[in-house]
């Protein structure tokens, strides 16, 4: 077990080192979610105190959690997709595959290092995004950071899986968001539900129930990407 | 005790469909063939019987008018629709652990025959929803969870266009099918929580008795056309992989 946990510390040591030398997924990441931010502000605005959607509340204000969401999903499949094409590049792939021990570790270190690059990029999404709609969120943000956490979580669990599974397609830039987005829905629903309560206030204490499910989601996907992950890399 | 029995043949029925079509792999062609027959005589009988059932014997609706008539097609859609899927996924474990690409193509026959239905399912019920509920969509758990699995099962079939090695295909294409099974009922719940609609399913005592009989009639005889569809389905899927096994094997030879 401890070998295991070794090696997926190494492979996690690994990708977060190649990551910051060459910082080629986070520019492309970061770029690419400022864009999104941008056109749903051209898309929705603009912010005229005029159109409200509720008390005192822009348009951009009130759609906010959903839109931050979505900026982070479609940012997140391009990393992820970017996650298995070093070792595909050069050959790595089959490094990985003849790696010693339990393959779930290969998964386990894949993963971690795809959650600490999408958690770099949310780290700079969340703020900017705060900014630019003008979200007050200096009170909220521990909880913030816990749902970001969750839903995160399974986002990475599903692309990473799926990015393994698509690492040696012709047309993995297409198929990798046409597989990973279905299967993404309840997390879509439980995350955008639980930051809503979180920036708008929770009258009704639903705020558990919805933390119980993205847990239970979170929990139904880790376990069935780990236990068919070694299926997903063979060749 | 109606339930019970109900209960009962359902999951025998289910048991017996899941282990006839796995059945398939390793069987010879003609046998498949056979089934094939039977399955298709017994749905176009089933079909015309439950069709004058439905339409002519059933009386009308109080509430919906004969608007509620295509229940007969819409309720049975929603049978082939679940045999595919739990076949596909069935068929897509089993191909992992034997590796026998006969379940590749089990798998893959049933999820195309499963979208069918599916599809044939969400436009009855568009069509449904517009006069009874005044909308042809809503974001109802079902039709949300439905629409969902054939986003899910389209993408496992475009995803199999996209691979040329038969045992990546099998391989790549079986993850997904299991995956994606195992989200339904994420996807149910989690929508259900989100907003709700849909009519809760009506129990059979409280909808009249010739109304019961027809609708398990075309749900008998759309298994039926299931299994004759899946059937003929599959042995094109044999053939077409032993071919390109075949051209493979060619292929190394001449090497």
């Amino acid at each position: 077990m401890s070998g295991d946990f070794r090696r997926a510390v190494a492979l996690l040591h690994k990708d977060l080192l190649t990551e910051r030398r060459s910082k080629a997924s986070f520019n492309a990441m970061a770029f690419f979610a400022a864009m999104v931010l941008f056109i749903f502000s051209f898309a929705l605005g603009p912010d005229s105190p005029g159109m409200t959607a509720g008390e005192g509340q822009t348009l951009l204000q009130y759609l906010w959690p959903g839109l931050l969401w979505v900026a982070i999903f479609f940012t997140g499949v391009l990393a992820l997709g970017r996650s298995f094409q070093v070792e595909m590049e050069s050959g790595g792939l089959e490094a990985l595959r003849i790696y010693p021990g339990d393959k779930k570790a290969v998964f386990a270190g894949k993963l971690t290092a795809n959650l600490v690059t999408l958690a770099a990029m949310e780290l700079i999404l969340i703020p900017v995004s705060a900014i630019l709609y003008n979200i007050d969120l200096w009170t909220k943000i521990p909880a913030l950071m816990g749902i970001m956490f969750m839903g995160s979580l399974g986002f990475a669990a599903v692309g990473t899986f799926y990015a393994a599974l698509t690492a040696n397609l012709r047309a993995r830039d297409v198929m990798l968001p046409v597989l990973v987005f279905p299967v993404l829905v309840p997390i879509v629903v439980a995350a955008v539900k639980a930051t809503t309560l979180v920036i708008r206030g929770d009258p009704m204490g639903e705020m558990w129930t919805w933390i119980r499910i993205m847990l239970l989601i979170d929990v139904v996907l880790l376990t069935v990407c780990t236990l068919t992950f070694e299926f997903a890399i063979e060749d | 005790m109606g339930n019970i029995i109900i209960f009962v043949a359902v999951a025998a029925l289910t048991v017996l469909v899941i282990s006839y079509t796995l059945g398939l792999a390793k069987k010879p062609i003609e046998s498949a063939k056979r089934g094939g027959m039977i399955a298709g005589i017994a749905a176009v009988v089933l079909i015309a019987l439950g069709l004058y059932l439905g339409l002519v014997w059933a009386p009308t609706e109080r509430m919906m008018g004969d608007s509620y008539r295509i229940m007969y097609i819409h309720f049975p859609s929603w049978v082939g629709t679940a045999a595919g899927y739990l076949v596909a996924f069935i068929a897509s474990i089993a191909y992992l652990r034997t590796r026998n690409q006969g379940y590749d193509y089990v798998a893959a026959s049933a999820a195309e025959i499963g979208l069918l239905f599916n599809a044939t399912g969400l436009v009855t019920g568009a069509l449904w929803g517009r006069p009874t509920w005044g909308v042809y969509w809503t974001w109802d758990p079902r039709l949300t969870t439905t629409a969902i699995m054939a986003i899910t099962f389209a993408g496992y079939l475009v995803l199999r266009a996209f691979v040329e090695d038969p045992e990546a295909r099998a391989r790549v294409s079986s993850l997904v099918a299991i995956v994606g099974f195992v989200n339904v009922p994420i996807v149910y719940f989690s929508v259900r929580w989100w907003r709700t609609l849909h009519q809760v399913q009506s129990s059979p005592e409280t909808v009249d008795s010739p109304m019961v009989w027809a609708l398990r009639t075309m749900m008998a005889a759309f298994l039926c056309l299931f299994l004759y569809l899946l059937i003929t389905r599959y042995m094109l899927a044999r053939i077409r992989g032993e071919e390109e096994l075949e051209a493979v094997r060619l292929e190394v030879a001449s090497e």
